[in-house]
């Protein structure tokens, strides 16, 4: 096993002070910031998160307090304060080092266990979010694709969890054991990855069926690994920087093992993984450099089909009404926002209706909406009172965790607006060619 | 002081959820936007949501002598809410209602914790603006800014927020509710305690209801930038408007370390080798009259040798205004931190202060960022600081200092708009002399006898 030789702001909490000493405390995050505009504590906010740490560097209060681990822990990582920041502070690391450095200390067991307390709301375990809070880092090991029922797991809201704990066994079949590993195209105009994410694999199926139709239909050749994993987003908002490195690896690896030139994702979250996190978590280690190649080749499927490719605009009617909701890994990180605009405008028949803020976050930061659960909702609703004041037919967006959150909203405040994806709109418009 | 009977008494009065008593919590209230000042620790943070639980406050204070600071977003620039005792924060985040819209009387009765953005949007639709404007109005609260009289980016023409406040509603530091002013344009009654009461900087009262005056939003505008190989040039051109019967609802001037920072951060399409711009918006209601002033602004900016672009469209419009809005961000990526001061002169000084500037920050070997407001002659020198480097701190220190004084000898001011609060205090009798400081106590003895309202801020108590 290789491990890092450098000391990231993952390894050493020392190392965050520069990044602490940038912000100049002038509150411009608490305007952008989703859940302080609904609890309205400072300790909500980066600014105030900030502070911690800067507390914490100078022995004013451990990094094992109680309630400074709770705080740390209540943040979307959406990103969002990042856009609002006039000193450039780079938030997200701030967030995910001091979650290290807890992790570090405690265990991560520990933080696991402290989090799945924190699931109050059994109401949703019976609406199938098992599957979810499997992926969102609670049970996941870089095992691969073993399967296992943990022990313990369907007995209640507070089951007692370790790190044994893997994978639980789904009832349908994943994604990735299902289709083909490579799909030639008949006149292949270049050979793409399909790096699936855990969403698309366990839950939002379609989506992947539908990514891998537009593909063919513009000519790719799409190679979806059998071996790549989790993307580690997951593990690492946890603090468990080391699964992430290893999943990391893991997938590079895979990737080398394909002659492909690209990277396609459908979830912005995933995509900012491969794009900007394997670089810096695998710093100084040997596989600095596959990290480094391969982020230069990842592209949301949205950019991909209008910046790399040809593109063959799609001619079925699709008449619908559609607003579009901007994923934040996928806006502010990936900075993709005008693309997917574009394709929708592309497509026959479909009309775009701009909602209020459609940056504002959805709520669902990966476990967040799990473990906050009440502020996790009023986001959640908020948005989804946006979204209806459009009077659109459908809510399309390049992220399935948000699809999942955007449709617990709107099924919240009694709202039947469809849930989609970009590239599921993009399918539906070849379909109906003919 | 704190103790568990207070925090209990706390709870009981708003409520646990609206009380945080976590040192995890309460380090988060220990600091505002400006750097390095004194702070500490508060002991409690509370939430009102009405007057009543605010009064209950201040008499479990007065009793226990218990230190109060109120806090609107802590975005000062100058202390002012910071803790400098394990005292009660009070912040005025949840007690965030507008309560009225009166669009015949040209007013909105707030609570102090609105967001001013929140305001203006909510008074838009009425085709109204509420004009004053910092910098920080998507954060910053009515309350704060009433306590501060905060400025903005269209304070010539319009002016500040203490012409915007009619009446308002305060808890007495003795516990009593006091109202004063009102909706009528006109009122002489007593004492004017709006105008005591904004610039507070919540040393004589606690604003819980604010009656603001609103106006007719201007329906056309245009904006123009100007470079300027001489600073001269530039400053000539500021009065050379305002004698020529223009009054622009922004006149804005950034220096070349500014321009050439923000143009190396945000690649705006500045040219790196002038000395100064300016940007100049005119507003009003009829597009004659505006189309007039651009094009007398265009003339003078002729005849002191500058060059400018005008906006024809808003997306020209926005990408002039991006300049001007990348001064902080882009002077902030250069250095961890900044001191941001706001020195102000009259109009006429503009230059003289923007060399004496230049001056110290070469005798001081500091980079020193300027821009502001060049129509109020409000500036604000902008030092960028390695807060871990000694050497450099002393240095800035000495700097600002000095700023101070020619600022003062040029008939200017410490404080154009983020007031005085703890960062300013030691350079206060320099300004308003020993006299000054005299009426200053023994206002602040009247109506806060125990002195538990902000203590430490704004009234120097002991020599
Ligand atoms: C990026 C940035 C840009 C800025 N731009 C400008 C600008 O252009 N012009 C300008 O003038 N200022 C500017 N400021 C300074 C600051 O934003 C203003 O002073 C603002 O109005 C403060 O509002 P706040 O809600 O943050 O108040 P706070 O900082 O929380 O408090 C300010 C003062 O008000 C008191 N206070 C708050 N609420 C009450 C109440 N209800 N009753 C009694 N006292 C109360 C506090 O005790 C404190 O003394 C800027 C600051 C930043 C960080
Ligand atoms: S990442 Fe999102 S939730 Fe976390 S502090 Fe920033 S804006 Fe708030
Ligand atoms: S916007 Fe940036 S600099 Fe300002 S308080 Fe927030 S994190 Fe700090």
């Amino acid at each position: 096993m290789t491990t890092a030789v450098t000391k990231t702001i993952f390894d050493d909490i020392e190392a965050l002070k520069k990044e602490l000493i940038r912000c100049m405390k002038c509150g411009n995050c608490m305007a952008a910031c989703p859940i302080y505009n609904v609890e309205k504590k400072e300790s909500s906010v980066a600014r105030g998160k900030i502070a911690l740490g800067e507390a914490v560097l100078s022995n004013d209060i451990k990094i094992d307090d109680d309630t400074l681990i709770n705080l740390i822990f209540n943040c979307l990582v959406c990103k969002s304060c990042m856009m609002a920041c006039p000193s450039g502070v780079r938030f997200d690391r701030i967030i995910l080092g001091l979650r290290a450095a807890i992790a570090k200390k405690k265990g991560i067991p520990f933080v696991k266990k402290a989090l799945f307390k924190l699931l109050k709301n059994p109401e949703l375990f019976d609406k199938g979010m098992k599957a979810f809070a499997a992926m969102q880092g609670f049970f996941l090991k870089p095992e691969g694709e073993k399967k296992r029922t943990p022990k313990g797991f369907l007995k209640g809201i507070n089951p007692r969890l370790d790190e044994q704990f893997i994978l639980p066994e789904l009832t349908r079949e994943s994604f990735r054991d299902k289709v083909k590993e490579t799909i030639e195209a008949k006149s292949s105009q270049a050979t793409a990855i399909f790096f699936t994410g855990c969403s698309v694999n366990y839950l939002y199926q379609e989506v992947g069926d539908d990514l891998i139709y537009v593909l063919q239909r513009n000519n790719i050749t799409t190679i979806t690994p059998k071996r790549q994993n989790c993307c580690g987003m997951p593990v690492m908002v946890h603090g468990d920087i080391e699964t992430a490195r290893e999943l990391a690896r893991k997938n590079l690896d895979a990737f080398e093992k394909t002659n492909a030139k690209y990277i396609v994702t459908v979830c912005g979250s995933c995509g900012s993984a491969l794009k900007h996190e394997y670089p810096i978590i695998l710093e100084g280690t040997e596989h600095e450099e596959k990290a480094k190649k391969w982020a230069e080749r990842v592209y949301d499927i949205s950019t991909f089909l209008l910046k790399v490719i040809k593109f063959e605009p799609p001619k079925g009617k699709v008449p619908l009404k559609v607003t579009y909701h901007d994923s934040c890994h996928l806006k502010k990180s990936m900075k993709v926002f005008n693309e997917p605009r574009q394709l929708l405008k592309m497509i026959p028949g479909i009309t775009l209706l701009e909602m209020k803020k459609p940056d504002a976050c959805c709520g669902s930061g990966g476990s967040y909406h799990l473990t906050h659960v009440d502020t996790a909702l009023k986001i959640a609703k908020a948005k989804a009172e946006d979204i209806k004041a459009t009077a659109a037919d459908a809510v399309c967006t390049g992220c399935p965790a948000c699809m999942m959150e955007l449709f617990e909203g709107l099924h919240r405040i009694g709202e039947s607006c469809n849930v989609t994806h970009t590239v599921s709109l993009l399918a539906k418009s070849y379909r109906a060619e003919n | 002081m704190i103790n568990k009977d207070f925090i209990d008494k706390c709870k009981s009065i708003f409520g646990p959820e609206n009380v945080l008593t976590d040192k995890a919590e309460l380090i988060a209230y220990s600091y505002d936007a400006t750097p390095g000042i004194p702070r500490e620790i508060p002991g409690v943070v509370v939430f009102p949501e009405n007057t009543k639980q605010i009064q209950e406050l201040i008499f479990l204070a007065r009793q226990t002598k218990t230190p109060i600071y109120p806090r609107g977003a802590g975005t000062c620039l100058s202390g002012g809410p910071v803790p400098l005792s394990k005292g009660v924060v009070i912040s005025f985040q949840k007690m965030n209602k507008i309560v009225e819209i009166d669009p015949d009387n040209l007013t909105a009765t707030v609570q102090p914790g609105v967001i001013i953005a929140d305001l203006n949007a909510s008074v838009a639709k009425y085709g109204l603006i509420y004009p004053p404007d910092p910098g920080s109005m998507a954060t910053a609260t009515v309350g704060g800014s009433v306590a501060e009289n905060s400025g903005g980016l269209r304070g010539l023409k319009y002016g500040v927020t203490k012409h915007y406040i009619m009446g308002m509603e305060v808890v007495m530091p003795t516990g009593e509710v006091f109202r004063f002013g009102g909706k009528t344009v006109k009122n002489v009654t007593a004492y004017d305690f709006t105008h005591l009461f904004v610039g507070s900087e919540g040393t004589l009262g606690i604003i819980t209801e604010i009656i603001c005056k609103l106006i007719p939003a201007p329906k056309y505008r245009k904006a123009m930038i100007a470079f300027f190989d001489k600073l001269e040039d530039a400053g000539k051109t500021v009065t050379d408007i305002v004698r020529n019967q223009v009054i622009p609802a922004t006149l804005e001037i950034m220096d070349k370390v500014t321009i050439q920072t923000v143009e190396n951060y945000a690649k705006v399409g500045l040219p790196t080798n002038v000395e100064a711009l300016l940007l100049i918006e005119v507003d009003g209601m009829g597009q004659d009259s505006v189309l007039w002033e651009a094009e007398k602004c265009v003339e003078i900016i002729n005849q002191n040798n500058g060059k400018y672009r005008i906006a024809e469209t808003d997306a020209e419009r926005d990408s002039l205004w991006a300049a001007r809005r990348a001064a902080l961000p882009a002077l902030a990526q250069v250095k961890p931190s900044t001191v941001l001061e706001d020195a102000t002169v009259p109009r006429t000084k503009l230059v003289d202060m923007l060399v004496a500037i230049q001056s110290i920050a070469k005798k001081y070997d500091l980079m020193i960022g300027t821009f502001g407001h060049a129509g109020d002659g409000n500036l604000h020198p902008t030092l960028l600081v390695d807060p871990t480097n000694k050497d450099e701190m002393e240095r800035v220190h000495n700097a600002v200092d000095e700023i101070f004084e020619v600022a003062l000898s040029l008939g200017g001011t410490l404080s154009g708009e983020h007031g005085i609060g703890v960062a300013k205090l030691k350079y206060l009798q320099n300004e308003i002399g020993r006299s000054g400081i005299e009426t200053m106590r023994r206002i602040k003895q009247a109506f806060d006898p125990d002195n538990i309202l902000n203590p430490g801020k704004l009234v120097p108590m002991e020599d």
